[in-house]
């Protein structure tokens, strides 16, 4: 087993205890913390698809974590005040169900994710970060100029939907369903990376030429691997609306693309567990510097700098020993 | 809808417009020049502010308060480029919108804290308060026309300076080839510094100007930026002729979209409906532009390199 191997399960491990002990403890608000880290790990696992294995610098996550977002605050808002969502040509209501606001979400978010791909991957480089940062402010000017679900005020939603079997007020059984969503993707994620498709891709990011020579089509590898990863975080955005029971256009502003980024980038870019050693630190960061401060974002800024300069390959890149994440 | 109305919009089109070159050309020389994405250049604009309303309010000068903002940005620039940006060279892009987003990060919030949280305003000079009256009996602000003539001034300038004096050469030659000018004896590392801290005090002159009609507050650069990035996709990356012609392009579509499209949407539509479409469509037009102009030329309009 190697060191990273090791570390990993360390993590998992955490995952699991931590929230257990809270539980046991009587400390809801450890697991109400836990299961931010969770989500946002999973939004981050998303990213990492298009950042790490794609090499794709997307600066527009937001949209999808929004997307999410507010797939689950439009479908509860109307289930809520038993309004119709769509009543023509056929009447479509809103519900309270995780599952198909989750399937909603992810089916949202893939097509925006087809459609920006589409159009931002003739391009690359500089010009696609600034290009997904771009589309990123047009979905949050939108939701911000979209009256009917509150506008700049978003919509807050009274009950956490519901999950069959489940009672998801209590926080131990959501951060449970969140917690096993995360190791389903994942699982998913590094089945991916070592598939034909996910070899391809990384192949796509270290010479295109190659990849080429060999009869495939980067465009069509990395606009899959763009709408997979769109979804991915889409979920996670439903999940996110979920736990504080409330959506704004805040979750499709580029700072929460930003953040998502800084996550993936913290723990290790291209590394399965990155994104979740990212959002551990960042979740336990912004708790611990923000007691001490209200301005915690000058730490968070020079800690950033100072990984950014110094700590190559993240937090994970630190502990193995091993700098470059692609072997 | 009338003639002046229209003449009216065009202006402040414009006027937003030559603010957004200000913003973009700074972007689009550092880009070219050192290939370096720098969101942090939305936090210049907003020191370039604070520096102008700061030093307005203590002696009560508009051109004080200008240099002020000049000086400002354009030292905040240098330092940064010195302390930080100076590594990011060559390093590939995600270190560089990293280590540039953490700098807005600690901008910001030092603002914060040095400022507070409310918005400071920063007056109209009394010289230039009021309005003018334009041939054909149109009314407009002096100043907004003002901002135009200076927007203006400084892209011609700009391109006097890039084409015609040494330094212009020697950015020219950087953009194209850093180890042969490199070895012809030009100082590389002070050359970086000086199109830095350039790309700097545009920003900041950009957000002292447009400080006297907007609050000027705490995160007022990041919109500015995103618009900026938008104008440089337009205009191709690098190319100074294609920040202008992107920015007055942006501009235009930003304020016209705003006015005119819930109007032409209230010919096929309830007026009700036809405003609330038109704002949300009107908000994203310059995306959509953008989309547009990708679809037909992925590099921008003026761009060479992809």
């Amino acid at each position: 087993m190697t060191r990273e191997n090791g570390f990993n399960l360390l993590i998992v491990a955490g995952l699991v205890l931590v929230p257990l002990w809270a539980f046991f403890a009587d400390e809801p608000f450890t697991i109400t913390l836990a299961t931010r880290a969770v989500i946002l790990a999973m939004a981050a696992v998303g990213l990492n698809i298009a950042l790490g294995l794609g090499g794709l610098i997307s600066l527009g996550h937001a949209v999808f974590f929004g997307l999410g977002g507010y797939a689950m605050g439009i479908l509860a808002y109307h289930a809520q005040t038993y309004t119709p969502f769509i009543e023509w040509p056929f009447v479509i209501e809103g519900t309270k169900s995780m599952p198909v606001i989750w399937l909603v979400a992810v089916v949202m978010s893939s097509l925006a994710a087809f459609v920006i791909g589409l159009l931002s991957l003739r391009t690359s480089g500089a010009y696609f970060i600034m290009i997904t940062l771009a589309f990123g402010q047009m979905f949050f000017f939108f939701s911000i100029s979209w009256s009917a679900y509150g506008g700049e005020d978003g919509v807050s939603i009274y009950l956490r939907n519901g999950f069959p079997g489940l009672n998801t007020l209590a926080p131990i059984q959501f951060y449970g369903l969140c917690f096993g969503l995360l190791m389903l993707v994942l699982l998913f994620a590094s089945l991916l990376a070592r598939s034909p498709f996910g070899l391809a891709l990384n192949a796509a990011r270290q010479s295109e030429q190659r990849v080429q020579a060999v009869g495939m089509m980067p465009f069509r590898l990395r606009l899959a691997a763009f709408v997979i990863s769109g979804a991915i975080t889409g979920l996670a955005g439903a999940l996110f609306a979920d736990l504080n029971r409330f959506v704004s256009p805040a979750m499709f502003s580029w700072q929460m693309s930003g953040e998502i980024m800084i996550l993936v980038i913290l723990g290790g870019v291209g590394r399965l567990y990155g994104p979740v050693v990212g959002a551990i630190v960042y979740v336990l960061l912004e708790h611990v510097l923000g007691d001490l401060s209200d301005y915690w974002h000058i730490y968070l800024g020079v800690l950033l700098l100072l990984v950014v300069l110094f700590v190559k390959g993240g937090i994970i890149g630190a502990v193995s020993g091993r700098r470059a994440a692609h072997g | 809808m009338s003639l002046l109305l229209l003449i009216e919009q065009v202006l402040n089109g414009l006027q937003f417009g030559v603010m957004l070159f200000l913003m973009a050309a700074g972007l689009t020389l550092i880009f070219g020049v050192m290939g370096l994405i720098n969101l942090a250049h939305g936090s210049l604009y907003m020191i370039g502010a604070f520096c102008a309303a700061a030093v307005a309010g203590a002696t009560g000068s508009f051109v004080l308060a200008l240099v002020a903002a000049l000086a400002g940005a354009a030292i905040a620039g240098a330092l940064v480029e010195i302390l930080v940006i100076r590594r990011l060279y060559g390093k590939d892009h995600l270190d560089q919108v990293l280590a540039t987003f953490a700098l807005i990060l600690i901008f910001s919030e030092g603002t914060r804290w040095l400022f507070g949280s409310f918005p400071l305003f920063l007056d109209v000079p009394d010289a230039l308060s009021g309005p003018i009256t334009l041939p054909g009996g149109i009314e407009y602000p002096l100043y907004r026309l003002t901002l135009i003539a200076v927007g203006l001034v400084v892209a011609l300038g700009l391109f006097l300076l890039i084409s015609r004096t040494r330094i212009g050469i020697q950015i020219r030659a950087g953009e194209n080839d850093r180890e042969m000018i490199a070895a012809l004896g030009v100082d590389i590392g002070r050359l970086y510094t000086i199109v830095f801290a350039l790309g700097a005090a545009l920003a900041g002159l950009a957000g002292a100007l447009v400080g006297a009609i907007q609050s000027v507050q705490v995160g007022m650069g990041e919109p500015v930026l995103i618009l900026a990035f938008v104008v440089i996709v337009i205009g191709g990356i690098g190319s100074i002729k294609g920040a202008l012609v992107g920015a007055l392009l942006v501009g235009l579509t930003n304020t016209l979209g705003g006015i005119f499209l819930p109007e032409v949407l209230k010919l096929f539509m309830e007026p009700s409906v036809a405003t609330s479409v038109g704002a949300s469509l009107a908000s994203m037009a310059i995306y959509i532009l953008m989309a547009a102009v990708l679809i037909l030329k992925p590099t921008g309009l003026f761009g060479a390199r992809a």
